[in-house]
């Protein structure tokens, strides 16, 4: 069971560490002063969800492992984190995107976890839910300012999230572990979060008056350690200094 | 107005400085103070936004998370501090977005450090240790400056500072106390910050041309070279403690005047960075004309979407 219990929480931690790390690469290039400290302040709650995952994975782990180690020094075909979240930043509406996709996800996710047999998953949950609505708010509202301001936004955004929508279908796959703790009881059966999803998010769409896409085409693949090629460079760039000077304090 | 009554409400004006008492944006001031406080304050939130580019730029290559999260933190806080010294700044009649266009025109200066690149991961500490030690020094001052609005803006800024440098120093303690490369890396940090961290306390107080004016309302308490002293005389044993070397072959310490001598400053370069062309100055400036013109369309967006909801509510309503 531990060894399904760790890939099951690097599953859901590396969905928050790569988006935060996306979100980190855009500090001091937003559009206003207001989205900057925004989309920061997101990136720092992912990343203080992740922390408190691979302290938790780390200490269910054998062996001397860390948190950093767990960062840093996993190759991508270890990570686990869905195609959605290492897409690139390319311009606001990708980010903005990217956000809404994800945040009324993690919502969900979040929302049932509380109800895991794991304590200490139920407390992450716990706290993390409340910077979870936040995002979920900051994200649906710029969907809504982009969607229904001016013909340019409307344009681009819907143009994105047709384009981001081929990844919204990974989010409800579960991988053999997660299946695993799913019948323990500690994991969350996202299978059963896709129609309470698309419902939500297709709401907003629509008061955002843009089109829901109609898809037939999925991708998937992260889950499994099968990402993008948008992911090796990601790696790179946040791995280089452990990987440079090993075994070091910083 | 009459020449007798402005000259009363000067001398009303002069009365209250001296008594320490606050200006606020509805009182009448000289237009001098305006002006100056209008260019002092705007390059102070021009830097804070600046600055947030060189730290900025290891966001995604931090060495460990708990370092990533700091840093996010800390950058987070600069843009913050931005936010209040325009806010600030307003008060004064000028709106954020003419001040902007002043900063991405040129004809508005941001701190000359934010010019010099950040290379490897010391320099993160260093300019945690030591711009923002200087900066601090430079600030304190301010909480208790005349106008209002900057004075209380400063007093959470300075706390939020001083916080940023200890957390710098813990870098840099860090490094010191880790392997020789780790060592090395430090040292090569503070050679590379001292002088530009020494040329942020300004020109001399000789080439000081505001410092007269700046002294009379309390927007300074001592000069650029008491402050510059001030620091170099609390940073030098800290780098001691830290076990490197300060670059400068005359710093020594002064028996008789109980301050550290210290040796020239390379003035030529200071003002070759101030006016423009110092390592980083156009890719900083570059990078904030870029994330302003490519985020047009979006705050066009915001603003057409918060007209639609207006009319709606109107609409409504009637």
């Amino acid at each position: 069971m531990n060894n399904n219990f760790i890939k099951y929480l690097y599953g859901i931690a590396d969905n928050s560490l790569i988006l935060g790390q996306r979100l980190g690469e855009l500090t001091g290039h937003a559009p206003s002063l207001e989205v900057d400290i925004a989309l920061t302040n997101i990136s720092l709650d992912l990343f203080g969800q992740v922390r408190s995952y691979f302290q938790y994975a780390a200490q269910l782990s054998e062996g001397d492992i860390t948190e950093d180690d767990l960062a840093f020094l996993r190759t991508e075909r270890e990570y686990l984190n869905v195609l959605l979240v290492e897409q690139p930043n390319t311009d606001f509406a990708y980010t903005i995107a990217r956000q809404f996709l994800f945040d009324h996800f993690h919502m969900l996710l979040m929302t049932e976890m509380q109800k895991s047999k794991d304590e200490t998953l139920v407390a992450i949950a716990k706290k993390s839910i409340k910077e979870v609505s936040y995002h979920k708010r900051f994200s649906s509202d710029w969907i809504k300012r982009l969607g229904d301001g001016t013909e340019e936004s409307k344009q681009r955004i819907q143009k994105v999230v047709n384009d981001l929508w081929r990844f919204t279908d990974e989010l409800f796959h579960t991988t053999e572990a997660d299946e695993a703790m799913i019948k323990e009881g500690i994991a969350v059966d996202v299978k059963m979060l896709k129609e309470v999803y698309y419902k939500n998010v297709n709401e907003i769409l629509e008061t955002a008056t843009l089109e829901v896409p109609e898809l037939k085409y999925f991708q998937k693949g992260g889950k499994e350690g099968i990402h993008s090629e948008h992911m090796g460079f990601l790696l790179n760039d946040m791995q280089y200094m452990q990987r440079t000077y090993p075994g070091m304090k910083w | 107005m009459s020449e007798k009554e402005v000259k009363n409400l000067e001398e009303i004006f002069e009365a209250k400085i001296a008594r320490d008492e606050k200006i606020e944006p509805k009182d009448w001031m000289p237009e001098k103070y305006r002006k100056t406080h209008i260019r002092q304050m705007s390059q102070h939130a021009h830097s804070e936004i600046v600055g947030m580019l060189p730290e900025g730029n290891w966001i995604s290559r931090a060495p460990s998370l708990r370092r990533k999260v700091a840093l996010l933190a800390k950058v987070q806080d600069e843009a913050g501090h931005g936010l209040y010294l325009y806010s600030a700044t307003e008060t004064l009649g000028i709106s954020r977005d003419e001040l902007y266009e002043q900063l991405h025109s040129g004809k508005a200066k941001y701190s000359s450090i934010f010019n010099y690149p950040t290379i490897t991961w010391a320099d993160i500490g260093a300019i945690g240790w030591l711009v923002d030690g200087a900066a601090i020094i430079n600030q304190v001052p301010l909480c208790s400056t005349s106008f209002g609005p900057y004075a209380r803006a400063m007093v959470r800024v300075c706390k939020e500072e001083s916080f940023h440098q200890r957390q710098g120093y813990e870098i840099m303690l860090t490094l010191c106390n880790g392997t020789e490369e780790q060592k090395q890396m430090a040292q090569d940090a503070l050679n590379r910050w001292w002088w530009p961290s020494l040329m942020m306390l300004g020109p001399t107080d000789d080439a000081s041309t505001h410092t007269e004016q700046s002294m009379k309302w309390k927007l300074k308490r001592k000069t650029n070279d008491e402050l510059r002293q001030q620091f170099i005389d609390q940073t030098v044993p800290q780098a001691d403690i830290l076990g490197i070397t300060v670059p400068d072959e005359d710093l020594k310490w002064n028996e008789e005047t109980g301050h550290y001598d210290f040796g020239e400053i390379n003035w030529d370069e200071f003002w070759q960075v101030v006016k423009g062309h110092g390592p980083c100055n156009k890719e900083r400036l570059q990078t904030r004309v870029n994330a302003w013109e490519n985020g047009e369309w979006v705050r066009d967006a915001a603003l057409a979407y918060a007209e639609k909801q207006l009319e709606r509510k109107v609409k409504q309503a009637g």
